[in-house]
């Protein structure tokens, strides 16, 4: 298990007073805020965030941490001394606010898990319909360019025989919607939490993210593209093909095209009414000069073609 | 024996549902005092008059849980809030304006 730093990812002093923590946290929280951040890695810095703060806000435990963390760097390989919390009151309470269930390994090894049971009691002898729940999933961009049924796995802590929490897994195969878009939802009817008594499933709602893609970037319903043309190409003009989820199509270049030169291909975006559109950026890639005859040809072209790229640079 | 696998049909709750008091309530975890309060602050706009019977359309699941997050998370209150989130869809408003304004072939 490796050391966390809270002090490094707060990014304050380890002898910061606690308004300097608590204001060091504010300013993060609303930069970081996953609805608020543009940043791509914003989540997982809130979260790291929110386990630091969790830890410093409090005087009891940062003093714990202060004394265990001293001789550690972020990164570390690090072991807890076997009875360490003795003395300290923290365990077992003070858990309110946070879900600590969502915190590192780190964290549960100080201050100990098993915070994520909010078993609602009393509610027994009457019917109520089952709580609608929420996860996340990971689709493919082309998922959403045609309906198809992808397999979710979805985990939740259930309270077992013995009164503690424990994690169930169950797999859901889900037509995705076509036209489904990154941020939106999709309820599966019934798929929630199951009701008591005479009250029906709630609801599942997937709030749909895209799974990274190594060539197509995706802005709400639209879907962008760079692709690499030959000088050549750029320069003459021509047709190319170009790959788009939907499957791929013809391209022109047109002659005297520049690297970024922008080129839309209306409704080939995320399907819907109306589809989103796709987006071609060229970008000129330049042949390796690693042969004789490549040489020659950059050569003559150095000979016969008078170009100074840095004209407007007055050099 | 092989077990027969179910398969579900996902709706695309911005685009294709609307969604009652109830269903709202349900989904984001919140209480209908808390909903009215959003309707009474303009972040809700339900689509009928007849209080008895609201409805609201699809996107007002993603506003709740943005406001109910930013109100949780940032400690700001219910005006906070909503004034962050229209400011939020402002600025995709622009980004999106922007990205069509870039000069672009057909």
């Amino acid at each position: 298990m490796e050391f966390k730093d809270y002090y490094e990812t707060m990014g304050v002093k380890r002898d910061a007073t606690q308004d300097q923590i608590k204001r060091a946290y504010r300013k993060l929280a609303r930069k970081y805020h996953p609805d608020v951040s543009k940043e791509p890695n914003a989540e997982t810095r809130f979260k790291e965030m929110g386990e630091a703060y969790e830890v410093l806000k409090d005087p009891e435990k940062r003093a714990a941490y202060d004394q265990l963390g001293a001789n550690y760097k972020a990164g570390q390989d690090f072991h807890p001394p076997p009875g360490w919390d003795q003395g300290y009151e923290f365990r077992g309470g003070g858990f309110t606010e946070a879900d600590a269930s969502k915190f590192s390994d780190f964290f549960e090894s100080l201050f100990g898990g098993g915070f994520a049971a909010q078993g609602r009691g009393g509610q027994a002898g009457f019917s109520a319909r089952g709580e609608d729940s929420h996860a996340k999933v990971l689709i493919d961009l082309e998922d959403s360019y045609r309906s198809v049924t992808r397999t979710i796995s979805l985990r939740h802590s259930e309270l077992g025989a013995n009164g503690r929490p424990h994690l169930k897994e169950r797999t859901l195969n889900v037509r995705i919607p076509k036209g489904v878009h990154q941020g939106q939802h999709i309820r599966l009817a019934g798929q929630g939490g199951s009701g008591l008594g005479q009250g029906g499933a709630g609801d599942l709602y997937l709030e749909v993210a895209f799974r990274p893609h190594a060539f197509y970037k995706v802005e709400n319903k639209d879907v962008y593209l760079e692709l690499p043309v030959a000088p050549w190409e750029a320069a003459l003009g021509g047709h190319v093909k170009a790959p788009t989820p939907g499957g791929i199509v013809d391209l022109t270049v047109p002659s005297g095209s520049l690297s970024g030169r922008k080129m839309r291909l209306k409704g080939r975006g995320i399907p819907g009414k109306p589809p989103g559109d796709f987006f071609v950026v060229l970008r000129v890639a330049l042949p390796p000069a690693n042969s004789q005859q490549a040489k020659e040809l950059y050569e003559e072209m150095k000979q016969k073609m008078p170009f100074n790229p840095r004209a407007k640079l007055g050099v | 024996m092989e077990l027969k696998s179910y398969e579900f049909d996902g709706v695309i709750v911005e685009e294709e549902m609307e969604l009652s008091l109830e269903d709202l309530c349900r989904a984001c975890e919140v209480n209908t005092e808390w909903i009215i309060m959003l309707v009474d602050e303009g972040v809700l706009d339900p689509l009928n008059t007849n209080t008895d019977q609201w409805r609201f359309d699809g996107t007002s699941l993603r506003r709740v849980r943005t406001v109910r997050r930013l109100q949780q998370d940032l400690d700001v209150n219910l005006a906070g809030a909503a004034l962050a989130l229209e400011l939020l869809e402002e600025v995709e408003a622009l980004r999106e304006r922007l990205a069509a304004l870039e000069p672009c072939d057909e």
